[in-house]
């Protein structure tokens, strides 16, 4: 008796595998996985200060490696999420004191947050690459003195 | 009616630490490290896009200016803590082996106190040594 009813096939409620998400779900576990993204950030903020006390190598193998593709896609990735976890917080914070917290709401706030992180990523990378040649100039230029007068000493 | 129907003690109420038994804490703490975190996070992104590519002579002495060093010791405090309590929400929401889930919780805590504390020692003695 027990047998035959384990067998009976009952339909499944949907679960997070069948069931689409909604652009607000999609955003709010996006909200989790950037943070998570950032406090890996925050462990690279942290070698950054050890590596500069440990040594002018280890700064200079850390900011060879940021420069690279490598780092530098991790700092996109890093950027993306800091400006999307920024955005999509202060929507938080204004959930918090009730303002937006509605069904209309909450769809105007998807597009401001999706919008505002687009425009701050995209700005801040336009506005890097633009100046990047100069100061990667201006650097270089510096490292090299820096060089000769050492091999003059 | 309302008030008929709330069956909780006067001392429970004035306590005000709920069914957690820890009250509004973690939530508050949270909300206020993201408060001083969004003025901080402009700082900081206007400061890396400073230092790209800067040498280790201009990062020591970017360190060393007191504004920075301040502002920076306050921005591994609040995102550190705001780190350990939004981690601390996702280890609780999905580790279900409770014996795993303290393991984690403990850990995490332990591990960030450590790397805040050795960021800020650093900080602090580029600040008091390069300068």
């Amino acid at each position: 008796m027990t047998e035959k009813t384990n067998k009976i096939e009952r339909p499944l409620s949907p679960h997070l595998q069948v069931y689409r998400l909604p652009l607000t779900a999609l955003l709010s576990i996006s909200h989790r996985i950037s943070g998570i993204a950032l406090i890996l950030g925050a462990i690279f903020i942290s070698i950054w200060f050890i590596a500069a006390v440990a040594g002018e190598e280890y700064y200079t193998l850390l900011m060879d490696f940021s420069q690279g593709w490598i780092g530098t896609l991790m700092i996109f990735g890093w950027s993306v999420a800091l400006f999307y976890h920024l955005c999509n917080g202060i929507r938080h914070l204004l959930w918090d004191v009730g303002v937006g917290l509605n069904k209309c709401g909450a769809c105007k706030g998807n597009t401001i947050v999706i919008l505002a992180t687009i425009i701050l990523t995209a700005g801040i990378w336009f506005y890097t690459s633009e100046n990047a040649p100069d100061l990667v100039d201006v650097n270089a230029i510096e490292i090299t003195d820096d060089e000769k007068e050492e091999g003059e000493e | 009616m309302a008030d008929d129907q709330d069956f909780r003690s006067p001392l429970k109420k004035a306590k005000g630490l709920g069914a957690a038994h820890a009250g509004v804490h973690h939530w508050m703490a949270q909300r206020i490290t993201a408060l001083a975190l969004i003025p901080l996070v402009v700082w900081l992104v206007y400061s890396i896009v400073d230092l790209k590519g800067a040498s280790y002579a201009e990062f020591m002495a970017w360190t060393a200016s007191p504004i920075n060093a301040v502002l920076m010791i306050f921005f591994v405090i609040a995102s550190f803590y705001h780190g350990v309590l939004g981690a601390q929400v996702v280890v609780e929401d999905y580790i279900k082996c409770k014996c795993l889930k303290m393991t984690k919780l403990i850990a995490h805590k332990l591990f960030f106190t450590a790397l805040a504390i050795a960021t800020i020692f650093s900080i602090l003695k580029i600040a008091f040594t390069a300068g």
